[in-house]
């Protein structure tokens, strides 16, 4: 088995200790698996999708996406760069910025080609039906049109990992629907991995595999 | 990234380049000013010479004395084309405490580049009372050829009027050096002595000379001068002092903005870095806009100073004493500490954005 993500006995708190959000938490994710991180609000699916990428230190454990440590800041920003692509509950856009600017952010990131990049985003737009917004600024576009951009942006540097946090969290039931069957085709068309955070179960039961959370540790899996 | 940044936040922007501006423009104008007043005091003491000979350790020139004899001891020797004694000094005119003097010889070839508004050159005479008016003093002074003006302790004949270039001496009086020296009870000295080098020859006889004969004096060629003396360096590093307090407040101004484009935007720079920009990256755009707004606003403070400059020297009282061109040197000098007000003032914003946690960050509010 080729593992995309391993997360060994990962433990994490704030407020100096006092609050433990994992405890001792161990995953393994397969590549081209679609995992949906499942559990109440505070159970620490968010932060485990933190220290997944990086984002979050741990204090103690280990964790690994391609075999490559997270926890140093070359490797972090060098795995943010080239192979994790980050989607958010709310998009997180910049509003004064075209939909095109934005997404074009994670590729000034690595200094890509503008060419190639404006290609990519061209195809991205089409597969996720904003290519006739992309020109507008943020603040004109729907909840959808937005979430579907930050889906576009998460995408441009074709990264093998994807890591989504309550990705339809803030949108109504069509465009959930709309949004999430273009997440599972986009990422099981290209093969990669997906690790998602719902508070959903009937989301979460669409994926390959279920990981239930609750108060910082894994209670279970399913399939 | 910095550009768009920038243009996002046009208001920001201007504010920042706004304070820069002014500083830059504050400078350049104090700079502009106090440097064109060198630089014509310079062209007074210059005229046609190459060489300054005054009297040595004097903290400024309407100190020295210098016998009117070595003038001629000058013009005796083999390197020297041509010597003219000039007394400086500060004379009172009844509705006038200040005005300045110049005690010269008829010979003395300043006079004649002027324009002759009144009267004729050979109306000025070593022998006579008769004082020629640059065309500003004979403005104010209401002064007219033919008629007498009280100066000083005396009163004196109005001999001609003439227009000059120069500032200072378009307001100053152009005495006979005896009558000046007689006026001021300096007989036989004068403040400066003004050498001009016969051809094939070297400045450095005449400071050999000197320092044989004259042991007292000082030869200094016009750009040695301007160098070392002390009231040009005060009056040079005053225009500097000033003008790096403008900056001062001009960098407070970028780091104002700087801090508030950083702290108003903690969720996008958190952002970016999810999106794989280093900490180094998120700096280098920090100090990246503050370098853009303070190129902008140096731009603007240049234009500003220009402008300003030339509508100072178009007002009739002060024409001739600006000088509306900004060096080089300057605007270098102006973009240089720009620059570094930039960098400065962008120090601790860059850094607090570099040290950003994107976790932490995106959870703020």
């Amino acid at each position: 088995m080729n593992t995309e993500v391993l997360v060994e006995d990962v433990w994490k708190s704030f407020d100096r200790g006092r609050i433990e959000v994992l405890k001792g938490v161990a995953l393994t994710v397969p590549k081209g698996e679609i995992v949906a991180l499942c559990g109440t609000s505070g159970c620490g699916k968010s932060t485990l999708l933190n220290v997944i990428s990086g984002l979050e230190e741990v204090d103690r454990g280990n964790v690994r996406v391609s075999g490559v440590d997270v926890v140093r800041e070359s490797t972090r920003v060098d795995l943010l760069r080239h192979h994790i692509g980050y989607v958010f509950q709310f998009h997180h856009l910049m509003p004064d910025l075209t939909l095109a600017e934005n997404c074009m952010v994670p590729v000034i990131a690595v200094g890509g080609s503008r060419a190639e990049s404006m290609a990519r985003l061209q195809e991205l737009a089409v597969a996720t039906g904003v290519e006739h917004r992309l020109n507008q600024r943020v603040r004109e576009l729907s909840g959808g049109e937005r979430q579907r951009g930050a889906l576009v942006r998460s995408l441009m540097n074709d990264p093998e990992l994807l890591l989504c946090d309550e990705p339809t969290g803030a949108l109504d039931e069509k465009n959930r629907e709309k949004v999430f069957e273009l997440l599972l085709e986009l990422v099981r068309s290209r093969g990669r991995t997906l690790v998602l955070a719902t508070h959903d179960p009937e989301l979460a039961s669409r994926c390959d595999r279920t990981v239930r959370m609750r108060d910082g540790r894994i209670e279970g899996f399913s399939n | 990234m910095i550009f768009t940044n920038l243009r996002r936040h046009r208001v920001r922007t201007a504010i920042g380049a706004t304070g820069i501006a002014l500083g830059v423009a504050t400078m350049l104008s104090v700079v502009g000013l106090l440097g064109g007043a060198v630089k014509m005091f310079e062209r007074i003491l210059r005229s046609d010479a190459e060489m300054v000979v005054f009297e040595k350790n004097v903290s400024d020139l309407f100190f020295s004395n210098v016998e009117v004899a070595v003038v001629d001891e000058l013009k005796s020797q083999p390197f020297v084309k041509e010597a003219q004694p000039v007394l400086f000094s500060i004379i009172a005119a009844p509705d006038r405490p200040v005005v300045t003097c110049f005690g010269i010889r008829a010979s003395d070839g300043r006079l004649k580049k002027g324009e002759w508004l009144e009267g004729r050159p050979a109306d000025f005479h070593d022998d006579g009372e008769g004082i020629v008016l640059g065309e500003r003093a004979a403005d104010f002074l209401h002064a007219k050829t033919g008629g007498t003006i009280k100066l000083g302790q005396g009163t004196y004949p109005v001999a001609g009027v003439v227009r000059m270039e120069n500032g200072f001496e378009n307001g100053g009086v152009f005495m006979p050096l005896p009558a000046c020296q007689k006026a001021f009870h300096k007989e036989g000295v004068c403040s400066v002595v003004t050498v001009a080098l016969a051809a094939g020859h070297e400045s450095s006889e005449v400071k050999a000379w000197m320092g044989k004969n004259h042991e007292r004096l000082s030869a200094l060629e016009n750009e040695e001068f301007s160098r070392s003396y002390s009231q040009f360096k005060i009056m040079k590093t005053t225009a500097w002092v000033v003008g790096g307090c403008a900056f001062l407040l001009g960098g407070l101004s970028v780091t104002n903005t700087m801090i508030l484009s950083v702290f108003g935007r903690i969720k996008e720079l958190a952002i970016a870095r999810v999106c794989g920009f280093s900490r180094s990256q998120v700096a280098l755009m920090i100090f990246g806009e503050s370098l853009l707004v303070s190129a902008i606003g140096t731009v603007a403070g240049w234009g500003l100073s220009a402008v300003g400059l030339r509508l100072l020297s178009a007002i009739p009282q002060l024409q001739g004493y600006i000088e509306p061109n900004i060096g080089w040197i300057e605007v270098a000098g102006a973009m240089a500490l720009a620059a570094v007000t930039a960098l400065v003032g962008a120090m601790y914003p860059a850094w607090y954005a570099a040290q950003l946690k994107p976790a932490q960050a995106l959870r703020f509010e």
